[in-house]
């Protein structure tokens, strides 16, 4: 199997971004070569005008006696991770076209931190044979 | 790998304090001072996070730098590493 990681982000609360980010992060620490696709929801967070606000934690942070953040949602550094990544590594995201259509997001409204826009295929043809993880 | 005797009369060319950051952070932030430093340097990152010796060793056995060990310190680690590439 290829060195490669490949992140699918469906999601887009600020815990589920982080953990993506710290994954990103440490592979692109580790000289591997990271791909980023963003879908839905995560695409939807990666928009200039939200990327840096509150993004909320997912469902499971509704579940009673459930741990909280301990410095708050907004205190999830998830945006600093990908940066991180980004500087250290070789780490491309793409937008996925399908999901800019179905939300009405066109590529200059997001962060430009987001590499490309990109269809399946092509997110898929970087991959190669690489692990796929979608979070 | 030295000895907890060769870690304690050790001088490392560039400590990268790292503690109070979460992992990868301390990662991260070695991976980063590696880069200030010429080949055959040393350097030893503090770190209050319990996963960083053992990511520090795994990062530097892929990456290809040699991983000395670990001593224990006041509340942290101080993990020694040797830039090799």
């Amino acid at each position: 199997m290829s060195d490669v990681l490949n992140l699918v982000l469906f999601s887009g609360t600020a815990d589920k971004l982080h953990a993506a980010a710290t994954l990103a992060a440490g592979a692109a620490a580790m000289e591997r070569p990271v791909n980023v696709l963003v879908q839905y929801w995560a695409l939807d967070a990666f928009r200039k005008d939200r990327i840096e606000t509150d993004l909320g934690l997912s469902f499971d942070a509704t579940i009673a006696g459930t741990k909280r953040p301990v410095g708050g949602t907004k205190s999830i550094a998830w945006l600093d991770a990908f940066r991180m990544a980004k500087e250290l590594g070789e780490m491309t995201i793409y937008a996925c076209t399908g999901s800019m259509d179905t939300l009405g997001i066109d590529f200059a409204s997001l962060d430009p931190i987001v590499d490309a826009e990109a269809g399946v295929a092509t997110f898929l043809m970087a991959a190669g044979d690489g692990q796929i993880v979608f979070i | 790998m030295a000895t907890t005797a060769e870690l304690e009369t050790l001088t490392a060319d560039k400590i990268v304090d790292a503690r109070g950051t979460a992992c990868p952070g301390p990662l991260l932030e070695a991976k980063k001072g590696m880069t200030t430093v010429p080949l055959g340097s040393t350097i030893e990152i503090w770190s209050t996070d319990p996963g960083t010796k053992g990511d520090i060793s795994a990062w530097s056995a892929k990456v290809g730098h040699d991983f000395l060990g670990v001593l224990p310190a006041d509340g942290y680690d101080r993990v020694f590493v040797i830039r090799r590439k």
